[in-house]
């Protein structure tokens, strides 16, 4: 299930390991702003398991992505083992275990958007990023391309997200148009 | 609405009445629109009033199983001295569905009424929307207008004066469409991988944090305030059809059609009119084929049939279909279905979250046997091993995910057969788009 980049290939800008945010800094450090609000959310729940989705998001959002180490840390925090972390993580696609392009763009091919041209819209990012290939990122570290399945927003086609943006009706002539915003 | 279009004289406008009016979105907006006039009332009500008041309505699940949402409720017992909760499922995942989105991106407050209702009715204290990873505008709306509603004190631990405590929070989903699925969706906000859980127990026994539960989807919600407001009878004359179908329903529709977007309808509407008229019918030059109507895991249907449909839970199933979420999939006659089919068994593959043998292995196999028929190279034995997948697939898994992946591609099979043997005699329909 994982859209994570491949480790091989022209136009990966880094290497893909699991430790690229040596020595780690602590997100959730007592007294720091993430750490505050990963307290009001845990408020929330009758178990500290149940902030695990939120704490993971809170880490995603602070640096990009989520490290082996970002998951240890996250399970000394809420009482879990690093390897339970690690599970919840790999199960769902929106958490990067790998660093990603400074841009991350996903592109809905599910059928609704399919039978309305998106796999035309896939490819013109690829060319236009410089990405050439699914999962890569391009060269000056800027852009990440992967396809994701359905975004729920089939009578737009074809939506897109480029990080947390969510933007619908891309067609191939508005791709390079969209490019200048995330430049 | 017919959102992103004008308002058809034809719809039904209940919900979706203002979607596109951004003014709707606020509190104060949303009071003047007739909001929160039903929740005040409510909370003074006797919890088992409001159900019965929603079983004689006939309101039914709007998120795919139609199981009637009164009698949903009625499992949790008021008073057993345990925490309950509510869970509003606003996973929206299916493809050919996006109607739940532009509930919460336009009436944000609607949804709000909607649960807290919902939560008095069950005796739950504490509601968990659970919104799909992806949706980050409608995630940022609700999250805005929960805010608004707990500093003006219709929701909180005093909700409208009542001295009832009702808390709201949205729990956001990390990419996965198995947490549409109830028991994949308690298991996410428990913080645990989406896979869905072996029932019995049921929610209403043992859901979430092992409380008696109730998961809605969001229309369903969304609909409860109009019907406090309007009476049981009101929403039960909304209906066209069959008896069982009643009220309003949101119908999203998207692919080769000239207006895609959200109609509400009553149920029971003629789907030969809701196509041609209220969608503008296909393309320029095109013709319609194949719709599947509620979402891509119900069997898909010839036009031919979709004609003569009239739109419930009960008139879809005359076809072999189902109502399902309301997600109408419409492909013209420039598809190839033998593509369009393996493009979204691929889907099932995707998602499959790989507990049952069956669904890991039969959603994956099924898409390698489709894709090497779309490429020229498959036999005719491959469709019979297909069927033979699907009965191993289905109602054998925990969940019905396993279920419909072979439902829309069995029935795809044995409608457009000619087309999936054109691909393997090597002789491609001159009137099918040639796959790529």
């Amino acid at each position: 299930m994982s859209h994570g980049p491949s480790a091989s290939g022209g136009a990966v800008a880094q290497p893909m390991h699991g430790h690229q945010d040596e020595p780690y800094v602590p997100v959730f450090t007592a007294g720091s702003a993430p750490r505050a609000k990963l307290d009001d959310i845990l408020s929330r729940y009758p178990t500290r398991q149940a902030g695990l989705l939120p704490a993971l998001w809170i880490v995603q959002d602070e640096r990009g992505w989520v490290s082996e180490h970002a998951m240890q840390e996250v399970g000394d925090v809420l009482g879990l083992t690093a390897a339970y972390v690690k599970g919840v993580v790999t199960f769902y696609t929106m958490y990067h275990q790998h660093p990603v392009g400074q841009y991350f763009i996903q592109v809905c091919t599910t059928s609704c958007c399919n039978c309305m041209g998106a796999e035309d819209v896939v490819k013109a990012f690829l060319e236009k990023t410089g990405c050439g290939e699914l999962g890569l990122t391009s060269a000056d570290g800027r852009y990440t391309v992967i396809e994701v399945e359905c975004l729920g927003a089939c009578g737009f086609a074809t939506p897109i997200m480029i990080n947390n943006d969510f933007i619908d009706s891309v067609s191939v002539e508005k791709v390079p148009e969209i490019l200048k915003k995330y430049a | 609405m017919g959102y992103p279009h004008k308002s058809h004289p034809r719809e039904t406008p209940i919900l979706s009445k203002y979607f596109g009016d951004p003014e709707a979105r606020t509190l104060e907006g949303w009071k003047v629109r007739g909001g929160y006039k039903a929740l005040p009332m409510a909370l003074a009500t006797d919890p088992v009033a409001i159900q019965n008041i929603v079983k004689e309505s006939g309101l039914r699940g709007r998120g795919g199983a139609g199981f009637p949402t009164g009698l949903k409720w009625s499992f949790m017992k008021i008073g057993d001295g345990k925490p309950h909760y509510l869970c509003c499922n606003a996973d929206e995942s299916e493809p050919g569905t996006f109607k739940d989105r532009e509930i919460m991106r336009w009436t944000p407050h609607q949804l709000i009424e909607g649960c807290a209702i919902t939560a008095h009715a069950i005796g739950a204290e504490t509601t968990y929307i659970y919104i799909r990873g992806e949706f980050t505008e409608p995630i940022a709306i609700m999250e805005k207008a929960l805010d608004e509603a707990r500093a003006a004190g219709v929701i909180g631990p005093n909700a409208c004066g009542s001295g009832k405590t009702i808390n709201m929070w949205v729990h956001r989903g990390a990419g996965a469409y198995i947490c549409g699925e109830e028991t994949a969706l308690m298991n996410s906000i428990e913080g645990r991988r989406g896979n869905p859980r072996i029932k019995p127990p049921f929610p209403a026994v043992a859901g979430v944090f092992g409380m008696p539960t109730t998961v809605n989807n969001v229309e369903t919600l969304a609909a409860v305030p109009h019907i406090l407001n309007n009476g049981a009878e009101w929403y039960k004359a909304m209906c066209l059809g069959s008896p069982k179908s009643t009220g309003s329903k949101l119908f999203s529709v998207c692919g080769n059609v000239a207006r895609p977007g959200n109609y509400e309808v009553p149920m029971g509407f003629p789907f030969k009119d809701f196509l041609y008229d209220l969608c503008g019918g296909p393309l320029p030059g095109r013709k319609f084929k194949a719709i599947i109507p509620g979402g891509s895991s119900v069997p898909v249907i010839t036009i031919e049939e979709a004609e003569q449909v009239k739109m419930d839970y009960e008139g879809f199933m005359e076809f072999g279909t189902m109502l399902g979420s309301g997600g109408v999939i419409i492909f013209d006659d420039a598809q190839s279905m033998p593509r369009q089919l393996a493009r979204l068994a691929r889907f099932y593959a995707h998602e499959s979250c790989a507990q049952c043998t069956q669904c890991r292995e039969g959603t994956a196999w099924m898409t390698k046997i489709l894709e090497r028929i779309v490429a020229g190279q498959g036999t005719y034995e491959d469709l019979d091993t297909i069927f033979e997948l699907t009965e191993n697939m289905t109602g054998k898994t925990i969940c019905v995910l396993s279920d419909s992946c072979g439902a829309p591609v069995c029935s795809g099979i044995t409608r457009f057969r000619g087309e999936f043997e054109a691909l393997i005699s090597g002789k491609r329909s001159s009137t099918v788009a040639v796959p790529a």
